[in-house]
């Protein structure tokens, strides 16, 4: 195992004079959820092995506003946008990366017109491009043939259409990638979207994540891959209701890299 | 006899296209309810968008089998037409087959014609049975109820009965030629409805020129009657769907707008210098009704031919929750023609309702915003977009969030985050690295 890793806040560096590269937009999921928190530290641990000039806002992070915007309360999306916006942009942010898909929807496509105009990326996509600039290498081969199933997060694959970043990913640690029934532009919600996971969902016949999991379970595969800390939850929850959480895990795609490198 | 059949033709076409005009106009008024909003960039990918998913079907395509019988009747639909014009200029001039003269094309064409009439009814009769024999679930939702199912079953029924009229009339038309009767010029030729044949060759010539005209007048007046059933029907997406995938949203999907009024004031609470201090506040937050949404909504909403593509693939719905995204767009619908009839009655627009009269709470917070009804919509109706206003509408001006969701807005007030943790434990983890 690596040494103690140290992550910097942008304000450390910028006492040093120092503007980060990249921003890593940590959010609330993986900054206080403790099974998203494994997959932010398996992104810290992979941009700090790779010595990328990266950086965390720390405290001075706050909530994108996604969840306030889709539940309606847009007063309060505004006002969370603008502070995020005030501090990013006071410290000279010009590229962000995250690994949550709904920060990096809200990021991309509804801060710039709030005046955050930044380069933003989803933690799946700069993994692709490391992988493709030859700076990231798998040796070990942990996945080798092994059947991992994929599940499209909503904000990242119909909201933005990013579909072959994930997969390619996973081709490149020479998985056997086995293909949900509902995938890319069809592939089924996990119910936690537009601020459902903070409440009950409504009356129903079935649990969307239950629904979904079921399907995953069905393909046989051993790993559950996710993109999103919000599916990782629903994904796991529905997991446990069939009791399958010894034999198959759900893992991040961050998570699956930093294994694959020992990280 | 032949004039008073001109006349009689054209004053039918003139009241059929002015009863046409008067409804397509009042769907226009109904629509331009909707508050402002510019769709008007891009122009060139615009007209992609609407070449490729409206005159293309591209969207279809994920549903095969009614993909390709949709694509019969389309065809079908577009093609006829021309036979069409031409039987309004025999109507209005007293021609026969006016278009002939072009010579060996006509022919090829007046035959192609037939087999797509016969795709045609072929196709409806199989989307008859896959409706009520097959009873594909999708048809048979709770908002399927009634006029939505009738208004389906007219619309397969007429058009089965149209393409039979076509051949009819060219079978008698076939008769009538093959014995050189007069006015019935050689032309065309009719790969299908050369079978009816044995059906009309025992009639005198008399008779069969009575039958020619019976089924000639029966297609031309079933087609303008048709025409005038579109206003009144789910089918009218024939027609919007052109210019509902040219106003396409051309952004993200994942991209909401945002409020510009709120912007303002926004700025203004936080002191920020580029706030205009002047502006006035904003009006109302959201949509409660028509007047709310944009005309971009409403257009949506008359666009729908109610295919349930969109339900079929909603998670809430598969699910056994109450959301229908389909049954949003037929509720904006009904209540635009609801506000449409009473300005036609000289009454003020809004009554005591609104569209929240139609769309419950319970619908409206089951939505997981993923975007599947937007995606698979044939013909791009965005229905996430109207859910989101009246959510926003309950939310800023009712104050009618579900608790939980309250919860969430205090937590992300308090400690910026949707959680109740506290602020200052945001970068914990990096101490556990």
């Amino acid at each position: 195992m690596s040494d103690k890793i140290h992550v910097p806040t942008v304000a450390e560096l910028n006492a040093k004079g120092v503007t980060p590269d990249v921003l890593f937009w940590v959010g609330c999921a993986g900054s206080f959820d403790e099974r998203a928190q494994k997959i932010t530290k398996a992104m810290a641990k992979i941009l700090s092995h790779l010595e990328i000039n990266y950086a965390i806002l720390g405290k001075e992070e706050s909530c994108t506003g996604d969840p306030a915007k889709r539940a309606g309360n847009e007063f309060l999306f505004q006002m969370q946008a603008m502070n995020n916006i005030a501090i990013m942009n006071g410290y000279g942010i010009t590229k962000i990366i995250t690994t949550c898909p709904h920060c990096f929807n809200t990021l991309k496509n509804e801060y710039p017109e709030l005046g955050g105009n930044y380069d933003v990326v989803h933690h799946t996509s700069y993994i692709q491009s490391l992988i493709n600039e030859g700076r990231l290498t798998f040796g070990k081969g942990d996945y080798k043939g092994k059947k991992i199933t994929y599940h499209d997060s909503c904000y990242l694959g119909r909201a933005n259409g990013i579909y072959d970043a994930p997969r390619d990913i996973l081709k490149k640690l020479d998985a056997e990638l086995v293909e949900l029934k509902r995938c890319r532009a069809k592939g089924l919600c996990c119910g936690a979207g537009g601020a459902q996971i903070f409440k009950e969902a409504e009356n129903g016949s079935k649990e969307i994540n239950v629904e979904r999991a079921e399907e995953a379970l069905e393909t046989k595969a051993s790993v559950i891959a996710s993109n999103c800390p919000f599916c990782m939850t629903m994904l796991r929850d529905g997991v446990k209701h069939f009791n399958k959480e010894d034999e198959v895990e759900v893992l991040d795609l961050a998570e699956l890299v930093a294994n694959a490198n020992d990280l | 006899m032949q004039i008073v059949q001109q006349v009689v033709f054209v004053l039918v076409f003139a009241v059929a296209v002015y009863f046409f005009y008067r409804n397509v106009s009042k769907i226009r008024r109904n629509i331009l309810l909707g508050r402002d909003e510019d769709r008007t960039d891009n122009k060139s990918e615009r007209l992609r968008t609407m070449f490729k998913v409206a005159f293309g079907q591209s969207k279809m395509g994920t549903r095969p089998i009614a993909a390709i019988l949709h694509f019969f009747v389309y065809v079908g639909f577009i093609l006829i037409n021309i036979e069409v014009l031409e039987i309004i200029v025999d109507g209005i001039a007293g021609t026969h087959r006016a278009f002939a003269p072009i010579g060996k094309l006509y022919d090829v064409a007046i035959g192609f014609f037939e087999v797509l009439a016969l795709l045609v009814l072929v196709g409806c009769a199989l989307f008859l049975t896959r409706r009520f024999i097959n009873r594909i679930p999708r048809f048979h939702k709770p908002e399927m109820k009634g006029w939505p199912t009738k208004d389906a079953t007219i619309i397969l029924v007429t058009e089965i009965v149209l393409m039979i009229a076509i051949l009819k009339m060219n079978a008698a038309d076939q008769v009538l030629q093959a014995r050189g009767a007069e006015h019935y010029a050689q032309a065309g030729s009719f790969p299908i409805s050369q079978f009816l044949v044995p059906f009309f060759e025992g009639f005198s010539t008399e008779t069969l020129v009575v039958f020619e005209r019976i089924f000639w007048w029966f297609h031309i007046i079933g087609i303008l009657l048709f025409l005038n059933f579109l206003p009144y029907s789910k089918h009218f997406h024939i027609i919007l769907a052109f210019p509902n995938t040219y106003y396409s949203n051309l952004k993200p999907k994942g991209q909401f707008d945002n409020i510009g009024s709120i912007t303002n004031e926004v700025k203004t609470m936080m002191g920020m210098p580029d706030a205009d201090p002047n502006a006035p506040p904003p009006e109302s937050f959201g949509a409660k009704d028509i007047q709310d949404l944009t005309w971009k909504n409403i257009m949506d909403s008359y666009t729908c031919t109610e295919c349930g593509r969109c339900t079929s693939e909603c998670p809430a719905n598969q699910t056994g929750k109450l959301l229908s995204p389909r049954k949003i767009m037929m509720d904006t619908r009904d209540r635009a023609e609801e506000i449409g009839k009473r300005i036609d009655s000289g009454l003020e627009p809004n009554d005591d309702k609104n569209l929240l009269s139609y769309i419950s709470k319970e619908e409206l917070w089951a939505c997981t915003s993923c975007n599947a009804c937007a995606e698979v919509c044939p013909v791009n109706i965005d229905p996430l977009n109207i859910i989101t206003q009246l959510r926003q509408y309950l939310v800023m001006e009712k104050a009618e969030a579900p608790n939980e969701l309250n919860m969430m807005f205090t937590n992300v007030e308090n400690n910026g985050a949707p959680w109740q943790f506290p602020a200052s434990d945001r970068d914990k983890w990096t101490s556990e690295l």
